[in-house]
């Protein structure tokens, strides 16, 4: 995990200052979203579907500019962010995409090895902890394979371990259990805690609500691009 | 453990995808490698033909009546070569000059009474040559008639018509380069719209802009260099089989006798690394550019 500066290490993760966003000319899909994810927080963000979820995620992991209002990660204002500082703040994000994202024509272990590579490691420098945390989401036997040939589930945990092999400092999750059986999302889930304790900041999209009530976490809730409570834990 | 040792390429290969910009590639690399052979030629032959015309001049005796042409000749030929500037004067028989028109008046011999004029080939020195109209003035006291052919007078018409070959030959070369960097920046585009989920993955991996176009640019760089060996072996060979077919061939296709030289060779050779740069920057500037615009 890169470390951060001294001037940023006890700054919130994420804070959202009555930001507002739409695509071009369209409505705002999200207004007046104000909130924090503290440094080594666990939060769950719910809501029903067409809420603006994803947008509010793509937002945070610096796929689309917000329209009006403050965004900063890691203490930094991502507006005043130059655009050759965007991929290291991208490093410190790890992300599980409900659709998965992975490459079709790398296998598994090159997914998953993706972000290593791209940071400068070498294949040597790497290959057990990526071998390891394959075995550990139950993929050990699938490492060459290609995606496509692989089940919703197994590409959710390919997914997910391409996500945080790195050990970001902030991991956000888009339905990150939504392909998998309960056993496997309790593993799921598991894993994320532990990253949680090693100090990682997570954010859990997510419609499950046995999931959000499995942990006593505080729950983001938004509704018609509003978010109407921050910070509530399920009951 | 992962069975293959070594990382899999980023960029898949693109199954045929790009045979018909290969073939593009290297048809522009032929046709620009030709022209560029063409403006060698017209360079060399200019030199050539205006070395022979700055020291050469033609100097006529036209037969006299009653009088032998020969011997004149051979008077005005000694005359001519003491004069300063003028480093030798041979007169030519009334057989050569009939040689000479033999092409044009077939080889049956001409009529005796025909009066053939007799030529002088007079040598002068290109730096310090006679001045204008001292060999008129020289022969002007001789009871001939004398024309004095100057080929110098035509030095400028040649250097200007090899001049004009040459650029525009030049600017084939150049429209050519254009036009190739061109179809690969169009190429490099569409090739990024189809990998749009890779340069997407990587992004949101971390990797920054340069390491995406990175990939396009060496993807491109090795198939323009392909490409360009492919169209530099087939220009080499082209211009190998006019310069074996001989001048009538080399006047067609602008290159006057393929008297290229050795230096030549330079031209095949260099133009399969300028097609993999080329290629290369124009697919980095391409994706770059396109990377910036939608990502902005």
């Amino acid at each position: 995990m890169a470390d951060a500066p001294e001037h940023t290490r006890q700054a919130p993760a994420v804070a959202f200052d009555a930001v507002g966003m739409r695509y071009g000319r369209g409505p705002e899909v999200l207004s007046d979203l104000t909130f924090q994810l503290p440094s080594g927080s666990f939060h769950f963000l719910t809501g029903p579907s067409g809420a603006g979820k994803s947008s509010l995620l793509r937002l945070i992991y610096l796929a689309e500019r917000q329209s009006r209002g403050l965004i900063s990660l890691f203490g930094r204002d991502t507006a005043l962010l130059p655009r050759a500082a965007l991929p290291e703040i991208r490093r410190r994000i790890g992300v599980v995409f409900q659709d998965f994202r992975l490459l079709d024509h790398l296998t598994v272990f090159e997914n998953v090895a993706l972000p290593l590579r791209v940071a400068g490691q070498s294949r040597a420098s790497y290959a057990d902890d990526v071998e390891e945390l394959l075995s550990w989401v139950g993929l050990g036997e699938r490492i060459d394979a290609f995606p496509p040939t692989l089940s919703g589930g197994e590409q959710q945990r390919a997914a997910i371990a391409r996500a945080v092999i790195s050990k970001p400092e902030l991991l956000i999750a888009d339905e990150p259990t939504g392909n998998v059986d309960p056993a496997m999302a309790r593993r799921i889930l598991r894993l994320l805690a532990e990253l949680n304790k090693l100090g990682t900041t997570i954010l859990v999209a997510t419609h499950d609500i046995a999931l959000v009530r499995s942990l006593e976490a505080p729950v983001l809730e938004i509704a018609g691009g509003k978010l109407i409570s921050a910070g509530r834990r399920a009951a | 453990m992962s069975k293959t040792p070594r990382s899999a390429p980023l960029l898949p290969p693109d199954a045929g995808r790009d045979r018909p910009l290969f073939a593009v590639a290297a048809i522009l690399v032929f046709l620009a490698c030709l022209a560029a052979l063409g403006a060698a030629g017209a360079w060399r032959a200019a030199e050539g033909w205006t070395a022979q015309l700055t020291d050469q001049i033609t100097v006529q005796i036209l037969p006299g009546e009653g009088r032998d042409a020969d011997a004149d000749a051979r008077e005005a030929a000694r005359l001519i070569a003491n004069l300063p500037g003028v480093t030798a004067a041979e007169a030519r028989t009334r057989a050569q000059s009939e040689a000479l028109l033999q092409p044009w008046l077939g080889a049956a011999g001409l009529p005796d009474d025909l009066p053939v004029p007799r030529l002088i080939a007079v040598t002068v020195d290109p730096a310090d040559p006679p001045a204008p109209g001292a060999v008129e003035a020289l022969l002007s006291d001789l009871p001939v008639e004398v024309a004095v052919d100057d080929h110098g007078r035509w030095e400028s018409a040649v250097r200007r018509a090899a001049a004009a070959v040459r650029y525009f030959a030049l600017g084939l070369v150049a429209l050519l380069t254009l036009a190739a960097a061109a179809v690969v920046a169009f190429a490099a585009r569409a090739s990024l719209a189809a990998r749009w989920d890779v340069a997407q993955a990587l992004h949101l991996v971390g990797a920054p802009d340069r390491y995406v176009t990175a990939l396009f640019q060496g993807r491109f760089f090795w198939l323009g260099l392909k490409a360009g060996l492919a169209g530099a072996i087939l220009a080499a060979l082209a211009a190998a089989g006019l310069a074996y077919a001989g001048g009538a061939a080399g006047a067609v296709f602008f290159l006057p006798s393929l008297e290229l030289g050795w230096s030549a060779a330079a031209i095949p050779a260099a133009a399969a690394m300028i097609s993999a740069a080329i290629a290369a920057l124009s697919a980095r500037l391409a994706v770059a550019a396109e990377l910036k615009a939608r990502w902005s």
